[in-house]
């Protein structure tokens, strides 16, 4: 019973991460936005969400104890409206200019969680998150599989969602301007348009993905929001391969049980006064992984990325193939 | 508000510099934005510890150089430092960026950066632990000099070397033909490679320059701030900032960006309070690409 209950904890987590990973196929496998600043928008959305769903508390502004749909909606509104703001400064320059506001974005949302005690709680944070099916927490297994239910309905319709618009017209402009954005333009589609609305609706996923931890654990604080988690996300992209949603899935699970599997393998291997070094071991380990896997096998395990340099000639033919069946 | 400020607005802004002038020079000859570049400050100052400490180990110990808190084996394990970030940086691009430049996608060597500046971190926890660490841990008496301004003799010294520094590269940058043929690769890649560049030979000396510079910001940082893993990793922000503001490619702009940035953080110290000090680089950097995205000194991309 207890294995069951870890499962069900075990896969919330791999999912709502994976949710987040969704969000950032959608910018970099699908478009070629590069966020390394993920971090920060899956705050917003859990700091949104909690500010609106939580009981009025007189130390900072709200509490506002709205349902927590409603904060959901909240958190992807403001979420998607950061990252549209974020994509309109920068993306009409050079793809580089974004990954650097994005890296201020999330030092910048990190401060103001640390800093700003009136609206985030300081470096305490928020608790009394509503969570869904609180009353079940008698019964932990019950619980974790009634979230467990919840995250994966949210991210089954996300997927099915993504699916869905990678394959409409608008997807198809957004491949079109990853793989040849001058020939994109002279069809008459706006790049920095597009762009900007991709960046937006994946900013609104990775909030959403933020919003559902928080209801999830019931507490957030900024320690939740560190690089490591921008980091860990793009290695779960990579390794499932950019561009494929499934990949992007599979890799979050995978990478999140190598993930907890060897932070379980460290915490038994290592007495306690030395398990800070061994975490930062894990993430050199982990660090080196994504490298390597850039080096040889830069596709993933399911990526759809064609390679144009130096494979030319395959990549015209893998495209072909792809695009002869469908 | 006290005039304070504008000294501690130059030291911040010499390391801000010192460190910018790094990822610029990677940013417009190897044309990626090197997340990896605070880790290499990092790494240097670990590294010109660790010989500091071995020198004193099998010399004694030694007396500072009269008003300074730090005496010659500093100067010695500095060098040495220097030569150790310089020859990090240019494995670094051998075992990873090199081949994925050859690739051809900018943007994964960029994600490539962001992995190994992790990896290189958490080494640095791992061997040093994240408990901070000083060079010297003697107190040094600032020195009035009028306007309400006091500066420790050590302040002067790395000011000093920040100077004499950053002429030398703008020096090495405008009147050698390594220096020109720096230029010409970040100008047009493809016309430097036809006149007979050897462009692996510039790679080699961009790497070089922006190792060695990346030890002396981070030497400056450990002795007049204290020593981290993380402390490499908090410059990025400021340094990108910098290299983007002074416009991408330009040494004096790198410098004069970082010392505009470091001015306005001093300030923002005073003004609002210390916990607000990142968000300054932020906003100037964003500022900065709304009204003029090719910098202070910058070119148009052609």
């Amino acid at each position: 019973m207890d294995l069951l209950g870890y499962g069900a904890f075990f896969l919330t987590t791999a999912l709502i991460f994976s949710l987040v990973t969704l969000g950032l196929n959608l910018q970099w496998g699908l478009t070629g936005l590069f966020n390394v600043g993920l971090a920060g928008f899956v705050a917003i959305g859990a700091y949104t969400s909690a500010l609106l769903t939580t009981p009025d508390d007189a130390a900072r502004l709200g509490g506002f104890g709205l349902p927590i749909l409603v904060g959901w909606a909240g958190a992807m509104v403001v979420g998607g409206i950061a990252a549209a703001l974020t994509g309109m400064a920068t993306l009409r320059l050079k793809s580089d200019y974004l990954a650097i506001t994005t890296f201020g974005v999330a030092v910048v949302v990190q401060l103001v969680a640390l800093n700003a005690q009136k609206l985030t709680g300081g470096p305490f944070g928020i608790g009394f998150i509503p969570r869904p099916f609180g009353s079940l927490a008698e019964t932990p297994l019950l619980f974790n599989l009634s979230n467990l239910a919840v995250v994966s309905v949210v991210t089954l319709i996300a997927y099915l969602a993504l699916e869905h618009l990678s394959r409409s017209p608008w997807g198809r402009v957004l491949k079109a301007l990853r793989e040849d954005e001058r020939a994109a333009i002279s069809l008459g589609k706006s790049a920095r348009f597009y762009r900007v609305q991709a960046f937006a609706v994946g900013g609104a996923i990775m909030a959403l993905a933020g919003a559902l931890q928080a209801h999830f654990t019931g507490f957030i604080a900024p320690d939740n929001y560190l690089p490591i988690l921008t980091f860990q996300v793009w290695v779960m992209l990579i390794v499932g391969g950019s561009g494929s949603n499934l990949g992007a899935v599979i890799g979050s699970i995978l990478v999140w049980a190598i993930w907890a599997g060897s932070g379980t393998l460290t915490s038994i291997l290592f007495p306690p006064e030395q398990q800070a070094r061994a975490a930062a071991l894990q993430i050199a380990a982990i660090g080196v992984m994504l490298c390597v896997i850039l080096l040889i096998r830069p596709n993933g395990l399911f990526g759809d990325r064609p390679r144009r340099s130096w494979l030319g000639k395959r990549a015209k033919v893998a495209t072909a193939k792809s695009i002869s069946p469908s | 508000m006290s005039l304070q400020f504008v000294v501690d607005g130059l030291l911040t802004g010499s390391m801000i510099g010192l460190g910018a002038i790094g990822v610029t020079l990677t940013y417009s000859i190897l044309r990626f934005s090197n997340f990896a570049h605070g880790d290499f400050m990092a790494w240097g100052t670990y590294a010109t510890l660790a010989v500091v400490s071995a020198i004193g180990a099998t010399v004694g110990k030694v007396a500072p150089i009269a008003p300074l808190s730090f005496g010659w084996p500093l100067i010695v394990a500095l060098v040495i430092g220097m030569a150790f970030t310089a020859l990090l940086a240019l494995l670094l691009d051998k075992v990873l960026f090199s081949r994925l430049r050859s690739q051809g996608q900018a943007i994964i060597v960029v994600m490539a950066s962001f992995g190994a500046s992790m990896a290189l971190r958490s080494l640095l926890e791992f061997t040093f632990t994240s408990r901070p660490t000083y060079f010297s841990r003697a107190i040094q008496i600032a020195m009035p000099v009028g306007f309400g301004i006091r500066i420790t003799p050590d302040q002067i010294a790395l000011l000093l070397l920040t100077a004499v520094l950053v002429l030398g590269v703008h020096l090495l940058m405008t009147r050698t033909q390594t220096g020109r043929s720096m230029q010409a690769l970040s100008q047009n890649a493809a016309l430097a490679r036809i006149v007979g560049i050897d462009v692996a030979s510039v790679v080699r000396v961009t790497w070089v320059i922006g190792g060695a510079l990346a030890c002396v910001a981070g030497v400056m940082i450990g002795i007049l701030v204290q020593i981290r893993p993380f402390m490499g990793f908090d410059m990025l922000l400021p340094m990108f900032a910098a290299a983007i503001l002074g416009g991408i490619g330009s040494i004096p702009g790198a410098v004069l960006g970082g010392l505009i940035i470091g001015l306005a953080e001093a300030g923002a110290v005073q003004l609002i309070g210390a916990e607000w000090r990142a968000a300054v680089s932020f906003i100037l950097l964003m500022a900065v690409l709304f009204v003029r995205p090719i910098g202070l000194f910058g070119v148009r991309e052609r």
